[in-house]
């Protein structure tokens, strides 16, 4: 049996996530870091697509890569210097937060590949329509999300006069 | 040959175990923050996942995770509007060097 596209496609998402996102952590530069931050993100908005979130990949790849990553490399160039590398840690520490992550990671996956899930029937991944994504995000009754959503308007506003004040010259 | 959800699950565990890593072991702030990033982004792959394979008929995952987007771009905003700050304030965004919060 051979191998569907799907699948193929699968894998190498997976690889270049989990590659990217260990290289994220692990490279000294931190310019290279916020670069392959831009590929975990991406490949995060492919494995949306794939599972049929067509717009939650649109909106990834809009305000992640579109516009975090940017904030971030703005904010990197204004505050390093040219050979700016991440200093050395003690060998204690470094075996410390390494340890920790590690046995977190072994953990987790330990429960995630033995725990039975709900044996769920073959998923075909339909696109969910922006009309019912759009029902859902703005209407009151039950999982209706206006709520929240006035929510986060209101957070963004608190957020740009904070930032303004923040970061504006006394 | 079909694509489990669990191979979802252990992908985006490494990406968060990357990030608790990097949160642990980097002494820049912007590196912080990118791990940080990097864990947020693995939860919300976990919303997507499970949103599509235990309740594919809801909207609930898919829901939180696009708020939860949202959310992360305005924490990001404003922490880098800090970390300016500080930088501004102090020459440095090493954590060594902020030994104090009084400018």
């Amino acid at each position: 049996m051979g191998l569907s596209l799907e699948t193929i496609i699968f894998y190498i998402l997976a690889v270049a996530i989990s590659v990217f996102s260990v290289l994220t952590v692990v490279t000294t530069r931190i310019v290279r870091s916020a670069t392959y931050l831009l590929f975990v993100l991406i490949a995060t908005a492919g494995i949306y697509f794939m599972l049929g979130y067509t717009f939650l990949g649109s909106v990834q790849i809009m305000v992640y890569a579109g516009g975090i990553v940017v904030l971030y490399v703005f904010s990197i160039l204004l505050t390093s210097g040219e050979g700016d590398k991440a200093e050395k840690l003690k060998r204690g520490k470094f075996l410390a937060g390494l340890g920790a992550a590690v046995a977190g990671g072994v953990i987790i996956l330990f429960i995630t590949l033995t725990h039975q899930f709900k044996p769920t029937a073959q998923i075909e991944p339909v696109e969910v329509s922006i009309k019912s994504i759009g029902h859902a995000l703005l209407g009151g009754e039950k999982y209706g999300y206006v709520l929240p959503f006035e929510a986060v308007s209101i957070l963004l506003l608190a957020c740009i006069i904070g930032g303004l004040l923040i970061a504006r010259k006394r | 040959m079909t694509i489990h959800m669990e191979y979802y699950l252990v992908v985006s565990a490494i990406m968060f175990f990357a990030g608790i890593y990097g949160f642990f072991v980097r002494r820049n702030t912007l590196a912080i923050l990118i791990s940080i990033e990097l864990i947020l982004n693995a939860t919300d792959i976990n919303f997507a996942v499970f949103n599509r394979f235990l309740f594919p008929d809801g909207l609930e995952g898919h829901m939180f995770a696009l708020f939860s987007i949202a959310i992360s771009a305005a924490e990001t905003a404003v922490a880098i509007a800090i970390m300016i700050n500080i930088y501004r304030n102090i020459r440095s965004i090493q954590v060594k060097n902020l030994n104090e919060m009084k400018w």
